[in-house]
């Protein structure tokens, strides 16, 4: 019974969801389609081709990865 | 040892992180105000029951989703940019950073998402009083998200609460408490949430103006009024007063970006506010005449900053020089203080790198010594560069950004008075001419949103980490042409996505408060 009743609360929050998607006016559609463009520019254009993690993609473990920001806080190599 | 002239490298990276920052807080101040103004409007509707506010509530909430929707995610970048550009820093600040980030992103996700879902697809589907108390809590909910990033921010202005551990090269946070109740962080949540309740009642202003203007929602058009110009004045009131309690903590915790704010370079008691003022060019302003221009407030800098008409106020020259009467200390002695704990650094690793683990648990303790923290470690940031000029902002940008924001703040009380008591009297469809200025306030306010933080963020250089951490220090040693490229391809993908915000928000306040809401 728990289970069911569980069930029906998770069906209602998708039915509540979708009815809503579905009602859009068309400014709400362009809105949206704005926004899913947005994001697909931002996680997968920018995020995977120009902005990777750099201690992430450089460096397997958080050992080599502090060892490497240890040795730039202390190796002056650089000038202004 | 071989040097690389970082200079290019910093300049695109901070090039490429304001310019994000300044487009994402396009959206920002607005969500964080009108929320608030939505969530008054829809509390009338439901003890009325007037059908006149409910289609007043959907309008600016209509407004409200478009905001949302496009500025939705912009800040992530910001995130994207920490662990591209500044991956040092990333890396130093540790879990002081993540931490609130992490509760950020859950509260955003869980609050705003879910009560936003409610607010525009909830109408018919719920009860008045539980879509009313999602209204709150999507305004509680963007607000306390607000809360995190801002925490996060004044510990960059103010670190607090946390230690630095030499073997993860990181800070770690020894007390939440400190970091999210440190008198910064306060301060700056406070006033950077009453800015976005000023610019939002502008906006709601400004957009009834222009209705009545074309004698069109006249109800709807004076009914945001009031309700704006009330709000509007309140918040614009509160801002003063938690701008005044900015000032004084930038005061204590960061004399040079009050020195630049001011234009202040020669330290004094009972100092002098310069009201307005034009700057001279660099060679005068070192040579001890800083103003082609100015008009000021006698004794105001100091009354203002420390609450005392006659307290010193430390100048730019005793910064950089020192002032040993007022206990100030000298850049260069803060430069020998700061090699010491990068050498005290330099030797753990090389301690740890032979394998000379005596020596390098020697070291480490070196870290939690609280002298050493106060005399040196305190000082680290100033063991990178020995040029004391590196160790002042810019004094244009900062001077001029402060005066237009403080200008525009007090602009904004009269304003609100002033269509606060023509709403009162039932004058303002005559009131022609205001009504025509007040769709001019809308960028008015955003020019003073965006001016706050290029004096927080600017006015800090060279800091990303207040004394700990320079620029110099925190970016990823990447090739500048590369970040370039990035700037550029930024700036294209915000302009275009800005010019389609503009476009519909413009197109839906054409339309009007018809086809109400999100849904059909």
């Amino acid at each position: 019974m728990q289970r069911k009743a569980g069930e029906s609360v998770i069906y209602k929050v998708w039915r509540f969801y979708l009815d809503g998607f579905k009602d859009l006016s068309t400014w709400s559609r362009n809105v949206w389609i704005i926004l899913l463009i947005k994001l697909f520019i931002f996680f997968v254009i920018i995020r995977l081709l120009f902005m990777p993690d750099f201690l992430k993609k450089n460096y397997k473990t958080e050992k080599q990865r502090s060892q490497h920001v240890l040795e730039n806080l202390t190796t002056p190599n650089s000038k202004l | 040892m071989n040097t690389i002239d970082l200079t290019p490298l910093i300049d695109w990276s901070r090039a490429q992180f304001a310019l994000t920052a300044m487009y994402h807080w396009l959206f920002v101040p607005l969500t964080l105000g009108i929320t608030w103004i939505i969530a008054m409007m829809e509390t009338i509707y439901v003890k009325t029951g007037d059908p006149e506010w409910k289609k007043i509530t959907s309008f600016w909430m209509k407004l409200f989703g478009i905001n949302f929707a496009i500025g939705v995610a912009t800040g992530i970048i910001l995130e994207f940019e920490f662990g591209t550009n500044w991956s040092n820093y990333s890396w130093f600040v540790g879990d002081v950073f993540g931490a609130p980030l992490a509760i950020e992103g859950i509260m955003a996700f869980f609050l705003e998402s879910t009560f936003i879902a409610i607010m525009f697809f909830g109408w018919n589907k719920v009860s008045r009083k539980f879509h009313l108390l999602s209204s709150w809590l999507v305004a509680i909910g963007a607000n306390l998200s607000a809360l995190w990033i801002l925490v996060a921010n004044a510990w960059m202005q103010y670190p607090a609460g946390t230690a630095f551990n030499p073997e993860t090269a990181r800070n770690e946070m020894t007390s939440f408490w400190e970091v999210l109740f440190s008198p910064v962080a306060v301060n700056k949540f406070l006033h950077t949430i009453t800015s976005g309740m000023v610019l939002a009642a502008i906006f709601v202003i400004g957009i009834s103006a222009w209705y009545l203007l074309k004698n069109r929602e006249k109800r709807l058009a004076l009914r945001s009024i009031t309700i704006a110009s009330v709000f509007g004045l309140m918040a614009s009131l509160f801002l003063a007063v938690t701008g005044d309690g900015s000032a004084k903590q930038v005061a204590r915790v960061q004399p040079m970006k009050l020195a630049a704010m001011e234009g202040f370079y020669q330290g004094q008691e009972a100092a002098g506010l310069v009201a307005i003022g034009v700057l001279n060019n660099k060679e005068k302003r070192d040579a001890g005449d800083p103003f082609a221009f100015k008009i000021e407030i006698p004794k105001m800098l100091s009354l203002l900053s420390y609450g005392d008409p006659q307290h010193f106020v430390a100048g730019i020259n005793d910064l950089k020089n020192g002032n040993p009467g007022r206990g100030i200390l000298s850049i260069p002695e803060k430069i020998d203080r700061g090699k010491v704990a990068r050498q005290t650094l330099t030797d753990f690793k090389n301690a740890q790198s032979a394998g000379n683990l005596v020596k390098a648990d020697s070291l480490k303790s070196v870290f939690a010594d609280p002298d050493f923290i106060k005399n040196n470690f305190s000082n680290f940031g100033y063991g990178f560069s020995d040029d004391l000029e590196y160790y002042v902002p810019n004094v244009p940008i900062t001077f001029y950004s402060f005066h237009i924001m403080v200008m525009l703040g007090f602009a904004f009380i009269a304003y609100f008075s002033l269509f606060l008591f023509f709403s009162w009297r039932g004058q303002l469809p005559k009131r022609k001419f205001w009504l025509w200025i007040a769709p001019w306030m809308i960028p008015l306010a955003y020019i003073a949103s965006e001016a706050g933080w290029i004096v927080a963020e600017v006015g800090r250089q060279p800091w990303t980490i207040q004394d700990l951490l320079p620029t110099i220090a925190s970016v990823t040693k990447l090739d500048s042409g590369t970040v370039m490229v990035t700037f550029i391809l930024f700036a294209v993908t915000f302009t275009v996505l800005a010019i389609a915000e503009v476009k519909i928000m413009l197109k839906a306040i054409q339309h009007g408060p018809k086809n109400l809401g999100g849904t059909k």
